[in-house]
């Protein structure tokens, strides 16, 4: 029991009428990468939202660190959050500050350090992402693996025990990805941070993680560790992992029978 | 992130041109001068008509401004205007008790004001005293409705 | 019939929520601003990007309008022989009506859109929930020393105009159409009352510039957050605050004075 840093039980939570998780249960070890993983549209960045407080379940139990997020209060809310990072998809880095403001903006906002103390710090974290010599550089100026990697010093820059990426690896190319996968692995085992990485991109994600789990339909469909899973007979993990077209997630949207349609005369009556 | 320093020092000057433009409102524009309150001189007048007279209208002495009128108020008694002026302090002990006050007209459709007219009397009006030689607004539309009838009656 | 009653039914309600989100969410994030000099720095910060960047447009648009007033005043004034009371009537209108209103129609143009686009695509670009999870409100952040900066620097804005659109109908009544400058200042001092006009136009354009901003900032911060949604809260808030205070000036006009 101890060494789970996050514990979610029967999680319920939907979108308007739209359901988007029904009895979801995941644990996140200490010290892990474990990634969470399915199709896009499954709420996977709505469960990070779920575990920082950003959102509430309408049902079901968030515990991390311990204490049950949904019950804290807003102080205790921005305390927790003072212990975990997220890197967001697109960065989300503060456009109106240099690279350098950026990675100190956790430290001036939580700490009373003196200035040259954050300059040390800030510079330590800029280093480990390898972008020290970009610090007077704007966020405009970044390119899209820049952008992140300076995101992810900001994340790092409080030291925090839990780390949520989401999507980390989307729209990078293939030099950017290896530095990130890198990265994000070299983090993890330096910093004796336990991480949780939402994705679709199996390959990588599968490389660096511990333990996975498997979305889909607003359930857990599968997890394991990467070698299980890939060794799954369950049809709809092999569909995902394996990435086939078609399967137990169908190629088509819903619709009439094709023949039906072609035969219908719904939209073309005056043309 | 711009230049804190610029930043500050626009946002000090913005500031001070809005101040600057409400002292220029208040003084030059609307005519704001420093009250020194009631320890002014201030006398009231009974009228049987006011006319358009409003408060803050002039009050005159031989055309020249030498105060305004504070307040206007129905005398519940005789049913007349009460008029409370408060005049310059200069002419404190100097206008006689007798002193005339008649409301008259700036031009034919202009404002209505009070005209101040020094009598003979030696004792002198003090504050809070009394004009008793009153004079109403002259209404043109009933001069001249008295015209009319006049001219029809011959 | 009963789905369109239905549909009006049912949009009545999103307007009634989302006033009542309006309302949550000014109360959030002014309630505990903090007094720090952080929070002070900030506010100066947006005090330029509202006040002194706004400026240009206060102090051109009121001198134009203040020398149309004098132009049109003139040829009105002059066919009555009252030309004399060119200074009461441009100082009178924009006092009362013309400041604080196109202040505030400016404002909402320049500034209000700006903000709704500045805080939605801080939205957008999930700068709002990754101060969030870095822990740092972004109501009392980002959104409170906005609100505030709008407060304080719309009624400036409006003083500035003022000054300057009076300065416009005295360079065209008196520099170049020859009205008396004695009688230019005096009737106007004596027309122009400092509490009944001055300060009650101060009091209007104080209440503009809490609904432009509040509009302004709400919308950037409830909008859809793509491109679009964007580009219609922009629009919405443009919309919004102008129809909000012709009608709002209307309600304080007759409030301030229908008496006199």
């Amino acid at each position: 029991m101890q060494d789970y840093l996050v514990e979610v039980d029967k999680l319920c939570f939907s979108r308007g009428d739209n359901p988007i998780f029904s009895g979801v249960n995941l644990r996140l070890q200490k010290g892990k990468i474990t990634a969470v993983m399915g199709p896009s549209g499954t709420g996977k960045t709505t469960l990070l939202r779920l575990l920082g407080g950003q959102l509430k379940p309408d049902q079901g139990q968030i515990k991390v660190f311990g204490q049950e997020v949904p019950r804290l209060g807003r102080r205790q809310l921005f305390a927790l959050r003072s212990r975990m990072g997220m890197l967001f998809q697109s960065g989300a880095l503060f456009t109106d500050m240099t690279v350098f403001e950026n990675v100190a903006f956790p430290l001036r906002v939580h700490t009373s350090l003196s200035e040259q103390m954050i300059r040390d710090l800030v510079l330590i974290k800029l280093e480990a992402v390898g972008l020290r010599g970009a610090r007077h550089l704007m966020p405009s100026e970044l390119s899209g693996g820049m952008t992140r990697r300076v995101a992810l010093a900001r994340a790092i820059a409080l030291d925090p025990e839990l780390l949520m990426y989401d999507e980390p690896f989307v729209g990078q190319d293939p030099i950017s990805m290896g530095v990130l996968v890198q990265l994000i692995k070299r983090l993890n085992q330096a910093l004796g941070l336990t991480s949780v990485i939402v994705s679709h991109d199996i390959a990588e994600t599968l490389s660096i993680a511990d333990y996975a789990y498997i979305l889909a339909g607003g359930k857990v469909i599968a997890e394991g560790t990467p070698a299980e899973l890939q060794a799954s007979e369950q049809a709809d993990v092999r569909q995902f992992v394996a990435g086939l077209p078609d399967g137990p997630v169908p190629f088509h949207y819903p619709a009439p029978s094709f023949r039906d349609d072609l035969f219908a005369s719904e939209g073309v009556a005056n043309a | 992130m711009r230049n804190q320093r610029w930043v500050e020092v626009s946002v000090g000057g913005f500031m001070l041109l809005g101040l600057l433009a409400l002292v220029f409102l208040a003084f030059k524009v609307s005519g704001l001068t420093y009250d020194p309150g009631r320890s002014n001189f201030e006398v009231e007048a009974f009228f049987g008509d006011i006319g358009g007279l409003k408060p803050r209208s002039k009050v005159t002495l031989a055309g020249v401004v030498v105060g305004r009128v504070t307040s206007i108020e129905l005398d519940e008694e005789w049913f007349e205007a009460r008029v409370v002026m408060q005049l310059d302090e200069r002419l404190k002990g100097k206008l006689s008790l007798d002193t005339a006050a008649a409301i008259q007209t700036s031009g034919l459709l202009g404002d209505n004001y009070i005209s101040l007219t020094p009598g003979i009397d030696d004792e002198m009006l003090v504050h809070g005293g009394t004009l008793r030689d009153t004079q109403s607004a002259l209404i043109l539309e009933q001069l001249i409705n008295q015209f009319i009838t006049n001219s029809t009656r011959d | 019939m009963l789905d369109w009653l239905a549909g009006l039914g049912r949009s009545g309600l999103l307007v009634i929520a989302a006033l009542g989100r309006s309302g949550v969410f000014l109360m959030q994030s002014l309630v505990g601003w903090p007094r720090s000099s952080e929070a002070f720095r900030l506010w100066v910060q947006q005090v330029y990007a509202v006040g002194v960047l706004s400026l240009i447009i206060i102090l051109v648009s009121g001198l134009f309008i203040g020398m149309v007033l004098g132009l049109q005043g003139y040829t009105i004034l002059v066919d009555f022989g009252a030309e004399q009371a060119l200074g009461q009537m441009v100082a009178l209108s924009l006092t009362r009506e013309l400041a604080p209103v196109v202040a505030a129609l400016l404002f909402a143009g320049r500034a209000g859109s700006a903000l709704t686009a500045e805080i939605g695509l801080m939205k957008a670009t999930e700068q709002l929930s990754s101060m969030e999870m870095i822990g740092v409100d972004p109501l009392r952040r980002i959104v409170a020393p906005r609100l505030l900066a709008g407060f304080f620097a719309l009624p400036i804005l409006s003083l500035i105009f003022a000054m300057v659109g009076i300065g416009g109908g005295w360079l065209v009544g008196v520099d170049w159409l020859g009205v008396d400058p004695g009688a230019f200042w005096s009737n106007m001092q004596s027309a122009v009352g400092f509490r009944e006009d001055v300060v009650n136009g101060l009091i209007k354009s104080l209440v503009f510039a809490f609904v432009v901003t509040w509009i302004a900032v709400f919308q950037g911060y409830d909008l859809v957050p793509t491109s679009e949604g964007i580009s219609r809260a922009t629009t919405k808030t443009v919309v919004y605050s102008s129809l909000a205070v012709l009608g709002l000036d209307f309600v304080l006009t007759a409030l301030m004075f229908s008496n006199l």
